[in-house]
């Protein structure tokens, strides 16, 4: 993982001193490492000197909060501004005075467009409408076989005919107004932006089917490159909204930035796995603290939720951020977690604890180690570290088949982290 | 370099590198920065072992598994390696071990079919690991040179998954067959998460090249020069469209050459 935002900023604000405004130097050292993070959460160059050339123009002159220091206050900013980015209206679906409303599906090869437009299908019907799809995707061997069993899966029916995909469109819609379908859903080749005649061809499916709604389905872990496949698709297309696919990765997602800011249009839904209710709203704040490298909270109690029962995860959390979290407490929540992922992603997304795993090496092999330790403990020892002293180090360590220095080590790194988990109690970005 | 995808670190390594150089007076003009620049990408780049394993004295299969994230281009991958090993004049099976996605079976079916490669599929929803064992021990007792597994997309952040495909890479060997090649395919479009999902499918089954795809596009693909030289994993090969033909090997000067091509 890379080095979290806050471990970065930890080190600038170091050497600022705390003056009443910013200054310009302040600013940019701190834009320096925010342009940074940025760029490594794969936010295009261009669109990276343009956001924080307008965060610079606000908070140069600033007045510094004395909540925070400067650092805070300029992070603050620039999360506020991503939100902004990334949110501004949502997009609300309306439908078409003559059904069928169509949607079309457009995208880069492997973005995810036929599953996409399953989960699409899948949510209008559960809007009460009743959609069907039309396989346009005549390229890719088995992509209407494909849509076809999505299709079965939820109860849709899917139209495909052979031959050519602006036809096999345009007779699509004459179909769903055959049989009444409302809602068209019409999923496409993957196609490259640079790739003139299937950029024509897309505009001639567009053209043939008239859509209400032109969607781009985009990889959150596409790089920079993104910019150039929005521009093109846009300028082919008009897109009316974007669908980030892939967000149940550790990619941190800049490019749905770049995008927003190429193209203008909201991202409507945000697609986080393989299955078909995998669909979501897009949650402009959540990305913003998981571009920014903030460590995305809310990720992390989601996922937990799939684990735990819903207070408790509430309570864990809670109990993370006010250090009131036992040794005990951690036990359990090694169970879970490891359910939840590789340790290190997990943990990583909690702001500050990047540089403090990077001591503790913290492995899954180590989890089974920590967990030994921990059971080797009297319940008293857990609830309060302290306590153990030579000869009971001496005792759990035998009893967990490991050495002192193990033992010594765990109860040193919990409780740093308990104190850090305290600080950061205060800097979690606000609902 | 940034927007090649390169990343901050290996930029400011290389940029520094740079600088260093013109300190000590190495490089005097302002045309000479450039060149000297590819050139010294490119020689990072030099000595790696850029071909396919084949072990011909083995007498059982070689195993050539392809793994990576969903939509990197695994199936056409594979289906362009077959058609390349098949010209070559060995004897190729298909082993189709992404048992998860809608129709992919069917998909490496028709690949299959073009190719000319033989193919062992499973039911749907079937154990990836046992496909592929059935895969190697049919091409073995059929004496056959090279089984190509093919495996289901996942995300490097699933554990669940990322085990799953451990276990695959260890049952393709209980077979009689041996994995010589565990091939990482990235799509050129792919940026700093390159880095991770090399290094996590590496940890889980010992990759020894990337394939990098979709280098047609617009997208440089510079992340793979990370994974070079940071995890010293090879690009074998480069995807260069959607045609069965379109595979070529990893050339680091042209790949150089096109960062810098604007």
């Amino acid at each position: 993982m890379f080095e979290s935002l806050s471990d970065r900023l930890g080190a600038v604000v170091g050497k600022l001193r705390n003056r009443g405004r910013l200054s310009e130097a302040d600013v940019d050292e701190i834009l320096g490492e925010i342009r940074t993070a940025l760029l490594e959460a794969d936010v295009n160059v261009t669109v990276v000197r343009n956001v924080l050339a307008r965060i610079r123009e606000k908070s140069v002159g600033e007045a510094i909060s004395k909540a925070l220091d400067p650092a805070q206050q300029v992070v603050k900013t620039v999360h506020a501004e991503l939100i902004a980015l990334l949110g501004g209206e949502t997009l609300k679906i309306t439908y078409a005075s003559q059904p069928p409303t169509v949607v079309l599906m457009a995208g880069l090869q492997g973005s995810g467009k036929t599953t996409s437009a399953a989960k699409l299908a899948a949510w209008f019907k559960k809007q009460g409408r009743q959609p069907m799809l039309v396989g346009a995707d005549l390229q890719r061997p088995a992509a209407v076989e494909q849509l076809k069993v999505l299709g079965a899966q939820i109860g849709v029916p899917v139209f495909s005919a052979p031959g050519d995909p602006v036809e096999t469109a345009r007779l699509g819609l004459e179909e769903a107004r055959r049989v009444g379908r409302n809602v068209l859903i019409v999923d496409t080749a993957g196609r490259l932006a640079i790739d003139e005649e299937m950029m024509q061809q897309v505009r001639q499916i567009s053209d043939a089917v008239q859509p209400r709604y032109t969607f781009l389905v985009v990889d959150a872990m596409t790089g920079q490159d993104a910019v150039t496949v929005a521009e093109a698709f846009n300028t082919t297309l008009a897109i009316d909204g974007v669908i980030l696919s892939k967000l149940d990765g550790d990619a941190r997602g800049g490019a749905a930035l770049s995008v927003k800011e190429v193209i203008g249009k909201p991202i409507a839904f945000a697609a986080t796995g393989e299955k078909i209710d995998a669909f979501e709203q897009f949650h402009p704040d959540r990305m913003a603290g998981r571009i920014l490298g903030m460590g995305d909270m809310l990720t992390l109690i989601e996922q937990a939720e799939q684990v735990f029962e819903k207070d408790e995860a509430e309570k864990a959390a809670k109990k993370l951020a006010t250090g009131k979290f036992t040794l005990d407490d951690f036990l359990e929540q090694l169970q879970q977690l490891k359910k939840m992922g590789p340790l290190q992603n997990v943990l990583g997304m909690l702001p500050g604890v990047g540089a403090q795993l990077k001591d503790a090496e913290v492995s899954d092999d180590q989890v089974r180690r920590t967990e030994a330790i921990i059971r080797s403990m009297t319940l008293e020892e857990r609830e309060d570290p302290s306590i153990i002293n030579g000869s009971r180090r001496t005792r759990i360590a035998k009893g967990s088949g490991t050495q002192v220095q193990d033992v010594n080590r765990l109860v040193k790194q919990f409780a740093e982290m308990q104190k850090m988990m305290k600080r950061f109690g205060g800097r979690l970005p606000s609902r | 370099m940034l927007r090649a995808d390169l990343g901050v670190k290996v930029t400011t390594a290389l940029l520094e590198s740079l600088r260093e150089r013109v300190k000590r007076r190495d490089i005097s003009d302002s045309s000479a920065l450039v060149q000297a620049l590819r050139a010294d990408m490119t020689a990072r780049l030099a000595g790696a072992r850029r071909g396919l394993d084949f072990d011909a004295a083995r007498g059982t299969p070689n195993i050539w598994m392809m793994v990576g994230v969903n939509g990197a281009g695994k199936t056409t991958s594979l289906a362009k390696i077959a058609a390349q090993q098949i010209a070559l004049g060995r004897s190729v099976m298909m082993a189709a071990g992404d048992t998860f996605r809608a129709a992919a079976g069917e998909q490496l079916e028709t690949w299959a079919t073009r190719t000319g490669a033989s193919i062992v599929r499973g039911a749907e929803g079937a154990d990836p690991s046992s496909v592929v064992f059935d895969g190697v021990q049919s091409a073995a007792s059929r004496g056959m040179d090279l089984v190509l597994a093919d495996t289901a997309g996942r995300l490097q952040t699933n554990t669940n998954l990322m085990d799953e495909l451990r276990k695959v890479r260890r049952v393709a060997e209980k077979a009689a067959g041996v994995v010589t090649e565990v091939l990482l395919v990235i799509d050129a479009t792919t940026g700093q998460n390159g880095l991770v999902q090399a290094r996590q499918f590496a940890e889980a089954t010992q990759v020894t090249g990337v394939v990098l795809t979709k280098l047609d596009g617009s997208a440089k693909g510079g992340i793979v020069f990370a994974i070079e030289t940071e995890l010293g994993i090879p690009v074998k090969l480069v995807g260069l469209g959607e045609t069965v033909d379109d595979l070529a090997p990893f050339d680091p000067q042209q790949f150089v050459d096109a960062l810098f091509d604007e």
